[in-house]
């Protein structure tokens, strides 16, 4: 089992300036935000299930760029086809890495589906996401970093972790269309 | 502006072209197939095929983030997917463009499209959507057009409702 926190700030650390994040409501907002400010971040505050249909058109609309979604269990059982419309449309820019702890952590931490019989490596597979892989411990940190910057896309990486519940990290802005702009002007420039 | 074709499907194409709408995205509906396809000839368009309408409100968003223009088509029992979806639109202040095809307003022959059909333009406008509607096919265009230009100058959400009248209700047959 992964500390996610220290985790998803290694994977930041010196990132690269082709790489822009988004991550999905929950904790992962919270994780990006603490690897520090930057605006090529935006992070979801709400609208649960979206994360992967929106990171899915930006990855379509930005293809020299690499798109880095981080995003919860609980997110991605929202929208579980949002990852055959990724399979079926397929852009070679975008990595899901889906923070599974097996639970709604944001909400008091009860147990998602993939607490109980659910595999979101294996949905993503039979969705047709053929590059999807589960990572349990933090030596597959490289494999990870690989995937993110190099490796055909689209992939789906779960990664296995611990399901507590850490500080909130706030974004720049809570206000939506302050945070999109500035993400978009990390785009434009 | 556009002109009036033979079918209106080709005047909300010709609007997609002239605004430089470069992303469709769908559940089928009938009422949208001739336009559907219309946006599948073309090289310049993205179709994406969802699974779920509600899909299409963060890929467009996504899209707009990176600097591409969207619409989507669904049908108006589709609406009913997109609630909360329609808030990251509304709170990003992002522009967002629908095509719904009304069901279960105007002779309807299925009761089961009646529900959502009733209630999607007052569904839109709780979730402060600014709701165009065409009767009429010579105005199909014109309404298309005065949306999209409503949704991307002043950044926020629009749907354009195509009437069941125009559209044509299909009377199904048993056998
Ligand atoms: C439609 C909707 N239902 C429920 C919630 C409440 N909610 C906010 S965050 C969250 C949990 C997210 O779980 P997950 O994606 O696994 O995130 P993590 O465990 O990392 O916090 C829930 C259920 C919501 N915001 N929207
Ligand atoms: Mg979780």
């Amino acid at each position: 089992m992964i500390d996610r926190r220290p985790f998803v700030q290694k994977i930041l650390k010196n990132r690269k300036d082709n790489l822009r994040v988004v991550s999905g409501i929950g904790t992962s907002t919270w994780d990006i935000m603490s690897a520090g400010d930057n605006k090529g971040n935006f992070g979801f505050i709400g609208a649960m299930g979206q994360s992967i249909p929106f990171a899915l058109g930006l990855a379509k609309s930005q293809p020299d760029l690499r798109i880095l979604l981080f995003t919860g269990d609980g997110d991605t059982l929202m929208s579980l086809g949002s990852m055959a419309t990724v399979a079926n449309h397929p852009v070679n820019n975008l990595t899901i890495v889906v923070l599974d702890n097996e639970s709604y952590v944001e909400t008091g931490s009860q147990p998602t589906a993939t607490a109980g019989k659910s595999d979101l490596e294996l949905i993503a597979k039979g969705s047709g996401i053929s590059n999807s892989y589960t990572v349990t411990n933090e030596n597959d940190y490289e494999k990870i970093m690989n995937t993110i910057y190099v490796e055909e896309g689209p992939s789906l990486i779960v990664v296995k972790c611990q399901a507590k519940a850490t500080p909130l990290v706030f974004p720049y802005s809570f206000d939506g269309s302050v945070s999109i702009n500035r993400f978009m002007s990390s785009i434009k420039s | 502006m556009t002109g009036i074709n033979k079918d209106w499907r080709n005047d909300i194409y010709a609007v997609f072209k002239d605004l430089n709408i470069t992303m469709v995205s769908h559940v089928p509906d009938a009422g949208h197939t001739p336009l559907i396809n219309l946006c599948e000839k073309d090289n310049e368009i993205d179709v994406v095929t969802l699974t779920t309408e509600q899909d299409g409100v963060g890929l467009s968003c996504g899209a707009y983030a990176g600097g591409r223009k969207s619409a989507l088509l669904m049908q108006s029992s589709g609406v009913g997917n997109c609630i909360n979806a329609l808030a990251l639109p509304n709170i990003c202040r992002i522009p967002f463009l629908t095509i719904v095809s009304m069901r279960g307003e105007w002779g309807e022959f299925i009761p089961w499209q009646v529900p959502m059909g009733l209630g999607t333009p007052k569904v839109l406008e709780a979730m402060d959507i600014k709701v165009f509607r065409a009767d009429y096919k010579d105005e199909v265009g014109s309404t298309v057009d005065a949306a999209a230009r409503f949704a991307f100058n002043t950044n926020r959400s629009a749907a354009v409702l195509l009437s069941q009248k125009m559209i044509g209700a299909k009377q199904f047959k048993n056998g």
